[in-house]
Order: structure tokens, then C-alpha cells, then sequence
């Protein structure tokens, strides 16, 4: 099995399926990339869920203000025009349906996992940090000419799951 | 007759959505109430009985799986069909819930044919309040 194709190719399907299913919008393929180290400054809504088992790591969603407003728009079919818990919590929603989903495409191979419950940060030139991951699988998709990002990172855990209780809602490390 | 819904989700855009498909659907629906978690849901309910209760799992202070367990062991309400409505779409959590006596399962993301194909029987079937 080779876990990085199958997490990028779970990270598209889930992600165009959310976006036909709940937003009625078609998601371009995205472009894959790898991350490794601290990520560059980030500004806009970046989202994060923890992921655990005998291999843990954390999903994460990151746009624009204003494709978080369009996001918004098109699930809640309502007028978003600014950043507000409306549109945090429809970006936490994203998250947890795109990754809950490849959780479950995972679980096949990786056996059970658990999902936090997700976390969004709204603001400016901030740097986030999952503490203890090494590299991100990241697909970037073109949306309505704003970038969609979706990222995943996932190791194998020394310690059994029952050792673990409650480490799916990992650590973030926020940089402002 | 109407049935009363109650729907039971930590994202208040889940609420909203859940709302309007239910309103899509073409189903005979009353009033919707709502509920952040699974506490919140036994105070809603105590105050507005409903004939069905959708409900995600990850939830904090109270899951899913607490909230039909809860219900199922009451008399009062042990009776009312639950759904379960989540992105937890793996083995151990279906069959979890159906232990608990869930009435069905349907997996986030998901649309209004699929809402409504999974509570035609069961709310045809009617619950007295």
C-alpha cells in the first residue's frame, strides 16, 4: 500500500464530493504538493482536526477571507460578507467532512482512528505548527480563482491507542 | 400529521442545513427544534416531545452515541426513532449505534434524496407523542 497516494487520492475525492454534495459547486483537481518544516505566514481562516489511533497526525483547511465567505454562501445558501462565527463554523464543517472522510478511507488500511473536534483561526500573518509532524500531504484547488487548501499529515504512534486517551485534540502551536 | 423534529449537531451550520433539506424534502414536518449537544438535547426534548431526533456523534459534553443511549434507557422517550447524522462513517461507531437501538445512519456528506429515503419509512411508520 502506498499511503501517501492514498491519502492524496482520498484528500480529492473527499473534497470534490463535499463540494458537489453540500455546496452544489464543482471542484477543479488540485495540485499536490509536499510541506515540510514551518510552514510560511499564513493570513486568512485556516482550520485544524486531530486525528488519533495507532497512527495520529492532524487535517487542515486553509482560504482567504473571502472564500470562506464564499463557502459560507453556498452551504448555508445565505449572503455571507464577512468573517463571522457563521462562516468559521461552515468552514469547521468543511473540515470535518473532507477529513472525516478520508478517516474513513483510512481506517481500511490503518485500522480504527478518532477525529477531534475541529478548531478555526481567523487573523493575520500568523504561523501555525502540529507539534511532532514532520511532513504535509497538500493539495491546493483552484476555486472560483482563490486557493482551497487542503492538508493532511499522519504518523505511526509508538504508544497504543489506549494510552492516547483524548489525543485527538492535539496541540497547536500559534505563531502571530 | 406533522412530526416534530429535533436535530441535534455542534455546528450550527449542520442545524441550518438539516433545516432546509428537511423543509426539501416534501415530508410532512412540523416544528424543527435544535439542540449544540447531547445535553441540550434532553432539556429541548423535555420541553417539545418530538416523533424523531437526527443527531451527529462528535459532539462535546454529550455525544451522539450518550444521547440515543440516554434515550433508549428512558421510558419516556425510549420510543423515539434517532438517526445519527455524522461523518463517523467507520465499523466500530455503526455498530455502536445500532446496538443502541439507532434507527438508521447516514453519513455527512449527504443530500436531500438520501435524508429523505433514510426517514420516509421510518416516520411513516409514527410514533404517538
Amino acid at each position: 500500500m502506498n499511503l501517501q497516494q492514498l491519502i492524496t487520492d482520498s484528500i480529492r475525492a473527499s473534497s470534490t464530493n463535499v463540494f458537489s454534495t453540500m455546496l452544489g459547486q464543482e471542484l477543479p483537481p488540485g495540485e499536490l504538493a509536499f510541506e515540510q518544516g514551518t510552514p510560511e505566514p499564513n493570513d486568512g481562516v485556516v482550520s485544524f482536526i486531530g486525528i488519533a489511533g495507532r497512527w495520529a497526525g492532524t487535517g487542515s483547511i486553509a482560504c482567504s477571507p473571502t472564500l470562506a465567505c464564499r463557502i459560507c454562501s453556498a452551504m448555508l445558501m445565505t449572503e455571507a460578507s464577512a468573517v463571522d462565527a457563521e462562516v468559521l463554523d461552515a468552514v469547521a464543517e468543511l473540515t470535518n467532512m473532507i477529513i472525516g472522510s478520508v478517516k474513513t478511507d483510512l481506517e481500511a488500511h490503518l485500522g480504527p482512528l478518532g477525529l477531534s473536534i475541529p478548531t478555526v483561526v481567523y487573523g493575520r500573518n500568523f504561523k501555525t505548527k502540529s507539534a511532532g509532524q514532520h511532513e504535509w500531504i497538500v493539495l491546493t484547488f483552484l476555486w472560483d480563482a482563490e486557493p482551497l487548501t487542503v492538508k493532511l499529515c499522519l504518523a505511526p504512534q509508538e504508544r497504543s491507542p489506549q494510552h492516547q486517551h483524548g489525543s485527538a485534540n492535539h496541540l497547536y502551536a500559534l505563531e502571530v | 400529521m406533522d412530526s416534530d423534529v429535533l436535530v441535534v449537531d455542534d455546528s450550527a451550520a449542520i442545524r441550518k442545513i438539516l433545516q432546509r433539506v428537511l423543509r426539501q424534502t416534501g415530508m410532512a414536518i412540523g416544528a424543527i427544534h435544535e439542540a449544540g449537544d447531547g445535553q441540550e438535547a434532553l432539556t429541548v426534548i423535555g420541553q417539545h416531545p418530538v416523533h424523531l431526533v437526527l443527531t451527529d456523534i462528535n459532539m462535546p459534553k454529550m455525544d451522539g452515541l450518550q444521547l440515543l443511549a440516554s434515550l433508549k434507557s428512558s421510558a419516556q422517550w425510549r420510543n423515539v426513532p434517532v438517526v445519527m447524522i455524522t461523518t463517523e462513517g467507520g465499523e466500530a461507531k455503526v455498530s455502536e449505534a445500532v446496538k443502541l437501538g439507532a434507527a438508521g445512519y447516514v453519513r455527512k456528506p449527504f443530500t436531500a434524496d438520501q435524508i429523505k429515503e433514510k426517514l420516509t419509512g421510518i416516520l411513516e411508520a409514527g410514533i404517538p407523542l
